[in-house]
């Protein structure tokens, strides 16, 4: 009898000790952390993107961005030019936003009014510009990853990206990783 | 902390970010708070309503006391101690 009591309590504590290593990887594994996979090239869906990105910079929160697909075009440097493109990656290259001035609302577009009145309605009311943004994203080490696969698929070159002081090319894994060790997960 | 109480704390540091809206004063209360000492007191000046709401998030997270908010015309004076 007092045996077995023995042998059961010896189980338990191994499980407790099993249970506890879990846990403490569990807990090491979510850091504070924001991960956002942005997948819409829209100004207003940008702007969300970046202005919550900023808010966890500045609370100390590390901020880690995924730029894919649509996402890109915010990303394009209008100044720079790259040459070797074939026909169709012209032809994306000419029909997507050259960059994050060219951007274009997901509702009441009309043609090119709608940004500009978003535009003007920030400045009224103080609120930072994308390009003020980026520069203060960059300065609070926020990091942007650049999906490598939308690069190619969109023809987009490297050398039409931003100069940005924590950017990289890489792939959804990359993104994946990231965002398993965050204790915030957005998608936009 | 009565308004009595908050205005005549002493202010070490006095942020005016009225010129910018969310999330603007709340990157210069972090800019502001590292040219301070633990302790001190901050103030940060704000027409904006919703970093009223925010800046006792902010203070929350970083461990910061959150000592209250004064209603001023037009702004608000939001008050803070340093861990």
């Amino acid at each position: 009898m007092e045996n077995d009591l023995n042998a059961r309590l010896l189980e338990l504590q191994s499980q407790i000790e099993m249970l506890k290593e879990k846990v403490e990887t569990l807990e090491s594994r979510k850091k504070d952390q924001l991960s956002i996979a942005i997948v819409s090239g829209d100004l207003d869906k940008i702007l969300a993107a970046m202005i919550i990105s900023v808010a966890a910079a500045a609370m100390d929160t590390s901020v880690k961005l995924f730029f894919s697909f649509w996402a890109l075009s915010a990303l394009r440097d209008k100044k720079k030019k790259v040459e070797g493109k074939d026909f169709i990656s012209k032809m994306f290259g000419f029909m997507l936003p050259r960059g994050k001035n060219r951007l274009k609302l997901s509702k009441m577009n009309m043609c090119g009014m709608g940004p500009l009145m978003i535009r003007y309605l920030m400045k009224k009311q103080n609120v930072l510009s994308l390009e003020q943004m980026f520069r203060e994203a960059g300065e609070l080490g926020i990091e942007i990853t650049v999906c490598e696969m939308s690069m190619n698929l969109m023809g987009f070159k490297p050398g039409e990206i931003i100069d940005y002081p924590n950017l990289r090319f890489a792939g959804a894994a990359t993104f994946v990783a990231d965002a398993g060790e965050s204790s915030i997960q957005l998608f936009i | 902390m009565t308004a009595e109480e908050l205005k005549n704390l002493d202010v070490t540091k006095s942020v005016d970010a009225r010129g910018t809206a969310c999330p603007g004063p709340l990157l210069e209360a972090k800019k502001a708070i590292g040219t301070i000492k633990s302790g001190d007191i901050m103030e940060v000046l704000s027409a904006d309503e919703g970093t009223r709401v925010d800046i006792p998030k902010w203070c929350g997270k970083q461990g910061h006391e959150y000592l209250g908010t004064i209603e001023e015309s037009g702004y608000y004076k939001i008050l803070l101690r340093k861990k």
